[in-house]
């Protein structure tokens, strides 16, 4: 009864303040509103155009095709296919140890050890390490040495020794290392601290505790991790320039030391590269489309489940 | 006739839990060696620039600064990696000048003025913004945007600087502007209702106050753009024309460290001073963008510290 009147007024004083009195505020605050619509804007026009040229090129003749006439005509099919080989390599290598490493962070780590330090720092400075260096890094350590060292050892010519399928997949799984470890780590802060302490209290032990409760709890959080990872594999073009990426191949990759054609090296090919540039274009569109459209739906899978999580902790309070 | 068998079971299962944990802790243990191998596999590469005395006659740190010309191909291969130092500044220049003022005041509004249904017009645009690859904001701004500036500016030279920056502020746009608007958002309420409750306006309150509580985390985030715009290669590499010349102007075509790297790897002979050399750069970009890291990292967990402290 005695709080009601005295907070009615005050919330009016407040709305007059911030529109009737203050004329330079005023204009400044539309200001931010101006940069947030630009920014909607642009990136309206940058879809739009993508979508409004490249549409008419992707019919299902253009997604099953291969590369004609110096790319000037046909499909895309082993760049997609080359591209999905990726990333199924990658998550192989990634999520084991990136959810490995997420588990060991958040359940077991004592927080304030060296080590956990140490490990946080890495993953944080991993993130921010430029996706050229990782690809100058892949060249240096993967295939001129672990490769190499494989070919010497077992007795062959190069076959390892080589920019391949393989390689490239074990470059994007280091740079998302990161996004796996920090989404899953997130996923496992939602899972209530009572379910941890009933399954401890019940007798089970620390990894019976992750495996039967809160890793099935957490699954939407890895999810999360690893769709952003493919999103971010897929389209990920420096680490593989030099590490497996073909410009052409007449046949698909059928092994890990192949050598593979992928989507966005394809878009980098064909805008740089291509003799005939007009010829290209709808070809060119119609890729970045593709491209666009398979990073695109799996961001917003990601986004749907992280939201349901970001729900889940924010009820929980 | 239970007893040695369950306490056996036990000490099974205490190995087990053990080995586990070693596993774990192995895997924890990837993401620094990861960091290590890259650390210790670029520099391996770069450090005959520094001590193999045959590619230090060819190309050596000395040259590197004397020659303003980067001329790798040729009879007289020119290492001189002025020029792509003063590309990379021009570009990350123009890229922040773009960055900065709409990732900062797009967060002030998003935290501060926007109501929810605006904010959720905002958030998805900056969302689909970042999952947009970057060799697709490479391809916009060389086949799409490169005529449009080349319209508005009446540049004689279609690929430059300019195009390039305002791609690349476009690609770090996202990472500024969410690392922006959360440091905004983990200030406390009770810091702007009690500007508000003194008298002051929405605007005085984000600017004077809020702004301020946040600063470290904006740092941050304006650190953690202009690393990655140093880093960042393929719209560098496709919309800036890539011609290695020494110049002030926008105006002019540019060639950047990282591009320069992505363009001339591939057809280089392993061990030759100008695989080296490629090698020395791309350890330059580590350290570069390294420290800058580091410093966001400091930038953050001070803003954490500030935030709880008060």
């Amino acid at each position: 009864m005695t709080v009601a009147p005295l907070a009615a007024p005050s919330r009016s004083l407040v709305r007059r303040g911030g529109s009737g009195v203050d004329f330079a505020g005023g204009g400044l605050t539309l200001l931010t509103g101006f940069a947030a619509f630009l920014i909607v804007a642009m990136v309206a026009v940058i879809v739009g155009n993508i979508v409004w040229f490249g549409w008419r090129t992707v019919t299902w003749e253009f997604l099953v095709g291969s590369p004609r006439e110096g790319m000037t005509a046909g499909g895309i099919f082993p760049a997609i296919f080359g591209t999905v080989a990726l990333v199924v390599l990658m998550i192989v290598a990634l999520i084991p140890i990136g959810v490995g490493a997420a588990i060991y962070l958040h359940e077991y780590a004592r927080p304030e050890s060296w080590f956990t330090r140490a490990v946080r720092f890495a993953v944080n400075n991993l993130a921010g390490v430029p996706s050229i260096v990782f690809g100058l890094f892949g060249l240096g350590f993967f295939i001129q040495f672990v490769g190499r060292a494989i070919d010497h050892n077992l007795g062959l010519d190069v076959v390892w020794g080589q920019p391949a399928l393989m390689w490239a997949a074990l470059t994007l799984a280091l740079l998302n290392l990161p996004v796996v470890i920090v989404t899953t780590e997130e996923a496992f802060r939602t899972v209530p601290r009572d379910m941890r302490e009933a399954s401890l209290a019940l007798g089970a032990s620390r990894w019976q505790t992750v495996r039967y409760v809160l890793l099935p709890q957490a699954m939407p959080g890895i999810l999360t991790g690893a769709i952003l990872s493919v999103s971010r594999g897929a389209g990920e073009v420096a680490p593989i320039l030099f590490t497996g990426a073909a410009y052409f191949l007449p046949y698909l990759p059928t092994s890990p030391t192949d050598q593979f054609m992928e989507l966005g090296y394809h878009v980098f090919v064909m805008a740089t590269q291509s003799p005939d540039v007009d010829a290209t274009r709808p070809i060119l569109y119609g890729t970045v489309l593709v491209l666009l459209l398979i990073t695109f739906m799996l961001n917003l899978t990601a986004i749907l489940l992280r939201a349901r999580l970001r729900a889940r902790l924010a009820g929980r309070g | 006739m239970s007893g040695p068998l369950r306490t056996g079971i036990r000490r099974l299962q205490r190995l087990r839990e053990g080995a586990i944990g070693v596993v774990l802790r192995l895997c924890a243990f990837g993401a620094v060696a990861g960091l290590l191998l890259i650390m210790v596999f670029v520099f391996r590469e770069a450090l005959p620039v520094l001590a193999d005395p045959e590619i230090m006659r060819e190309a050596n740190l000395g040259k590197y600064v004397e020659t303003p010309l980067w001329q790798p191909v040729g009879d007289v291969p020119k290492y001189g990696i002025l020029p792509l130092l003063v590309g990379t500044a021009k570009v990350v220049m123009v890229a922040m000048l773009f960055a900065v003022p709409f990732g900062v005041l797009a967060a002030i509004f998003a935290s501060e003025f926007a109501s929810p249904r605006l904010r959720e017009l905002l958030k998805p645009a900056i969302e689909i913004l970042a999952g947009i690859p970057s060799v697709v904001l490479g391809f916009f701004a060389l086949i799409v945007m490169a005529s449009w500036v080349q319209g508005v500016t009446g540049s004689t030279i279609r690929l430059n600087a300019l195009n390039a920056g305002i791609a690349l502020g476009l690609g770090v746009l996202p990472t500024l502007f969410t690392v922006c608007e959360d440091a905004l958002r983990a200030v406390p309420r009770s810091y702007r209702e009690g500007s508000l409750a003194l008298g002051a306006t929405r605007w005085q309150t984000a600017w004077n106050v809020t702004l301020p509580a946040a600063a470290a985390g904006v740092t941050a985030g304006i650190l953690l753009g202009l690393a990655r715009a140093v880093g960042e290669t393929m719209i560098v590499l496709m919309a800036s024309g890539n011609a290695a010349i020494v110049s002030g102007s926008v105006f002019d075509s540019v060639r950047t460290l990282s591009a320069s790297i992505a363009a001339e790897l591939a057809e280089v002979v392993v061990g030759s001073a100008h695989y080296s050399t490629l090698f020395f750069l791309g350890a330059l970009l580590f350290t570069v963008t390294f420290i800058i890291n580091v410093a966001a990292g400091a930038m953050t967990s001070r803003l954490r510290r500030q935030l709880s402290g008060a």
